[in-house]
């Protein structure tokens, strides 16, 4: 266990939390991106800026953390093609499917003591678990 | 105006967290998710921090007539658990072990530079879009074998 960062998780973790809380008290909208990019994919009358603005103030933030920490935040993710592009259409059709990803059930829904994130929470950690011990372990691909 | 604004801070504050806590790097997602390998509890530790917050804060926020600067919640209105629910969180759950990314954290690494991230980002709209024509060509072959009465 020598990459556990407890410290650092904990923190994150609890600023995420206070971000779904934001979102919640002051527009009563749910912290989850799959919907947000959704309601982006299929805009309603007044209902399309602040998803945008949500989203693109996701992406500006860790590079705003990284210039005031004049560090550089390390990305290690798979070079391989299909791997890519398998993964971000079974993310993206699955998070659809299931009514919302990380975010949305993980953090908001289970918040909320919702039966369906719970179910949903519980069956991609399973998942996913299985895919990384089969791609790690049984075939031994390391992307 | 002001609600755009708490949409920004609400969207830095969790771009933050992910930056903070490690999880924009899959390496890290994976290191959680192979527990047969060198296991990394942090992605454990960060929900457990966020649902923290949001199990002892919703019940308070939800118990107001509106939130503060919108006249109702919008929150999900389905409570029942069907096949598509579980099916769709399983192919969530096997395209995450992939490659370590989900929906949060891809748009938190888009401004990086790694062509990697807009790869999955298009794949992963792309599935989204999918879902959508895939389901509303199923609804209108439902509806075209039972004919509204």
């Amino acid at each position: 266990m020598e990459n556990f960062t407890p410290v650092s998780a904990l923190f994150g973790g609890l600023l995420i939390g206070f971000a779904a809380v934001i979102l919640l008290l002051f527009n009563g909208r749910i912290m989850g991106v799959t919907g947000i990019t959704r309601g982006v994919l299929q805009p309603r009358r007044h209902d399309l800026l602040w998803r945008l603005l949500f989203l693109a103030s996701l992406a500006v933030a860790p590079i705003l953390y990284s210039w005031a920490m004049a560090e550089p935040i390390s990305i290690e993710v798979t070079g391989s093609l299909p791997a890519l592009i398998i993964g971000g259409f079974l993310v993206g059709f699955g998070a659809c499917a299931g009514s919302g990803c990380t975010s949305g059930h993980g953090v908001c829904g289970l918040g909320r003591f919702s039966k369906r994130s719970l179910t949903v929470t519980v069956t991609f950690m399973i998942t996913s678990i299985a895919t990384v011990y089969v791609m790690h372990h049984l075939i031994g691909a390391t992307p | 105006m002001i609600r755009l604004a708490a949409a920004v801070i609400s969207g830095l504050v969790f771009g933050l967290g992910l930056a903070i806590s490690g999880m924009v790097n899959p390496a890290k997602i994976i290191g959680f998710l192979d527990v047969a390998g060198d296991w990394d509890p942090s992605l454990a530790v960060v929900l457990a921090g966020a649902t923290g917050v949001t199990m002892l804060t919703f019940r308070y926020i939800l118990k107001r007539d509106q939130p503060l600067l919108d006249l109702q919640f919008h929150l999900p209105t389905r409570t029942d658990v069907d096949y598509m629910l579980v099916l769709g969180a399983g192919l969530f759950g096997i395209g995450w072990g992939i490659v370590g990314f989900c929906p949060g954290p891809v748009y938190t690494t888009l401004l990086m530079g790694r062509w990697e991230t807009w790869v999955f980002f298009a794949a992963m709209i792309g599935g989204m879009v999918a879902f959508r024509f895939g389901s509303q060509a199923m609804i209108s072959r439902t509806n075209a074998r039972s004919p509204a009465e």
